[in-house]
């Protein structure tokens, strides 16, 4: 293996050689050697494959269609009651804001000097709540709570936000498929160079 | 240390030896040395010995050196933003303990033994890279600017908002980032044809995570491991950061976690709640990640005070998320006429440039602008140009024009203008 140091992919192996006894030494066995070291094919290669179960404990990440939610569900009833210990304090008791912004809002405002923000105006897709939530919120204890009990205060906010029935449980398969009000109303400010 | 001491009594005597010459000669020339150089006019520092060492410097006197004023939520101490005093800084590079920090949920505290970067996804192999391994990659330098999508976001209000310039703008800073290409690491990965977008996320309390297009991660990104010269500050990404060069400071994420490769982007909160645009036909934009062509003026701007009628140097900032400054302006009429302000060496690709023009104040009221060109031919838009086309709402990516307001008391405001 090339020592380390001796890897400058910029500079070249021999340049690097300060040396001239070594130079001399790189000259003489000749430019396959240094070849060798200096080919574009060397990387460091220092990565380590991870364990299937270390794979598993990386973040797992919610994608808009849905793939990454877990398993579980929950309803407004018990979502209810996680909120009002766990939520209302910053953001009011029926989600219109207090230290922290509304989720629930007027989505007629939308395009008027004063909007509203909320989950039903703004947020495009719903999967996405669950890892915001879990992993941001409360922002004193994030990512306590289980499956279940995301669902559940999922559930409490879709109800605020009038865009499941009252009492409607949800599941991956649920938020998966719930059509938000705002998520065509999007344009991408990224152009993919030439 | 006996024998350190003896040296410096040594070297002192001696110096009181060439100190006694030195009266010597002012008495036989009798030039401006008084009679008696013992008590003389000398500075009063030569006369005592200095400080000692120090084993990392500090400012020279905390209570008046320049600081970040703190701008955080009273119930979450960790989620809000501290802002670089540009106006109390000169050069273009932000020394480390002024770079700005916006937080969502604290600074991390990450152990660099035990600390690993996992890559995954649509990769022919996932790998991991512990610390140690990363600091023996092939690394690279760059000066780069980072700007937070939010900066100057009190702009869109309605009243020009009264504070120093950095804490309007200052959540801008610019530093040299050292680090590892990321695309050799993903290279070593072996990217699938899918690997469209990079999902980034840190190991903060707020589990930030965005999504990066593909082009922009294999063309320039880095992961940064130090910060003009030192290892990257905690509140900076403490041990890796994502460099991202010249776009939004969001995803340039902090104390990295993890690189998932993916066919599309993710769709998080921060990519499509925080950090987009609301228009004003009620639409949004997201992914606006490059930050627009921008200058400001920090010498002279709000807070500080001219004494007198007479020469000033303007001194500013210009730069652009696609590249590079080629032209700053500055006006002291308000925008009526302009003449070209000189940029000063080095003018980097999406880096600071500092711009400077000479300016004799004649004592009347003026109104100071500055507007900065890029490569593209783009330029700074007047803020009303702005507003008409984006509406009011749109609370990221403010890029227009800053005046500020010179009165006849010397007095420097900020001002709509
Ligand atoms: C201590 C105050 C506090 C508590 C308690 C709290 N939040 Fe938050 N929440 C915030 C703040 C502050 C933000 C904005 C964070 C940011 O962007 O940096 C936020 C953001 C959010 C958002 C994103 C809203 C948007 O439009 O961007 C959601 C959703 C949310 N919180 C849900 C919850 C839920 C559910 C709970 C209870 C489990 C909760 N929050 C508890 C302070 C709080």
């Amino acid at each position: 293996m090339v020592p380390s140091t001796m890897y400058m992919p910029e500079h070249g192996f021999c340049r690097q050689v300060r040396s001239d006894a070594l130079a001399t030494v790189c000259l003489l066995i000749g430019l396959l050697l240094c070849q060798e070291a200096l080919g574009e094919g060397i990387t460091p290669g220092l990565g380590r494959i991870p364990s299937a179960a270390e794979l598993a404990n990386v973040s797992t990440h919610i994608y808009a269609d849905g793939s990454g939610l877990p398993a579980g569900s929950g309803d407004g009833l018990q979502g209810e009651k996680i909120y009002a210990s766990r939520c209302a304090s910053c953001h009011g008791g029926a989600g219109q804001g207090g230290s922290a912004m509304e989720l629930v809002g007027d989505r007629a405002l939308l395009a008027t000097e004063f909007p509203d923000r909320g989950i039903a105006v703004y947020w495009p897709y719903a999967p996405a709540l669950f890892e915001y939530i879990n992993r941001s919120m409360p922002p004193d204890k994030p990512y306590s709570f289980s499956a279940s009990e995301l669902y559940s205060v999922i559930a409490h906010l879709l109800e605020l936000n009038g865009l499941i029935e009252p009492g409607q449980r949800v599941d991956a398969a649920v938020l998966t498929a719930l059509q938000m009000p705002n998520k065509d109303n999007f344009r991408s400010g990224y152009v993919e160079p030439e | 240390m006996n024998k350190k001491n003896t040296s410096r009594r040594y070297s002192r005597r001696k110096f009181i030896q060439h100190g006694a010459g030195g009266v010597a000669g002012a008495l036989v020339t009798g030039s401006a040395l008084g009679a008696d150089s013992a008590s003389g006019e000398a500075p009063a520092s030569w006369k005592v010995p200095g400080r000692g060492f120090s084993n990392y410097g500090q400012p020279r006197d905390a209570r008046n050196s320049p600081i970040r004023w703190i701008s955080a939520d009273r119930s979450i101490a960790g989620n809000g933003v501290s802002w670089t005093p540009l106006h109390q800084l000169e050069g273009m590079i932000t020394p480390n303990g002024l770079h700005f920090e916006r937080h969502h949920n604290g600074v991390p505290e990450i152990d660099p033994a035990t600390w690993k970067l996992t890559v995954f996804g649509q990769v022919e192999k996932a790998l991991v890279f512990d610390l140690n391994a990363l600091h023996r990659y092939p690394m690279t330098s760059r000066i780069a600017f980072i700007e937070c999508g939010g900066n100057s976001n009190s702009m869109w209000r309605p009243q020009p908002a009264q504070a120093p310039a950095g804490y309007l703008h200052g959540l801008l800073s610019c530093s040299e980032w050292t680090g590892v290409p990321l695309s050799l690491l993903l290279r070593e990965a072996g990217l699938k044809p899918d690997a469209k977008w990079l999902v980034a996320d840190g190991l903060d309390a707020s589990g930030v995570t965005v999504s990066v297009p593909i082009s922009k991660v294999m063309d320039d990104t880095i992961v940064a491991l130090y910060q003009n010269g030192e290892p990257v500050r905690p509140e900076n990404g403490f041990p890796a950061r994502l460099l991202v060069p010249g776009w939004e400071g969001i995803v340039n994420v902090k104390w990295l976690n993890s690189l998932q490769l993916s066919d599309r982007p993710l769709m998080s909160r921060f990519d499509t709640v925080s950090y987009t645009d609301l228009q004003k036909d009620g639409k949004a934009e997201r992914f606006t990640f490059e930050m627009g062509i921008k200058s400001l003026i920090t010498s002279p701007s709000p807070g500080q005070s001219l004494p007198a009628p007479g020469f000033y140097e303007l001194s500013g900032l210009a730069w652009t998320g696609n590249g590079v400054v080629t032209r700053v302006e500055v006006s002291a009429d308000g925008g009526k006429t302009w003449s070209q302000a000189r940029l000063q060496e080095p003018v980097l690709d999406k880096a600071l440039t500092r711009f400077r023009a000479p300016w004799h104040w004649n004592g009347a009221r003026a109104i100071l602008k500055s507007r900065a060109y890029d490569a593209l031919g783009q330029v700074q838009p007047e803020r009303e140009v702005l507003l008409r086309a984006k509406g009011g709402n749109q609370y990221y990516h403010y890029n227009a024009i800053i005046s500020w307001s010179v009165d006849t008391d010397g007095s420097v405001h900020h001002v709509y203008a």
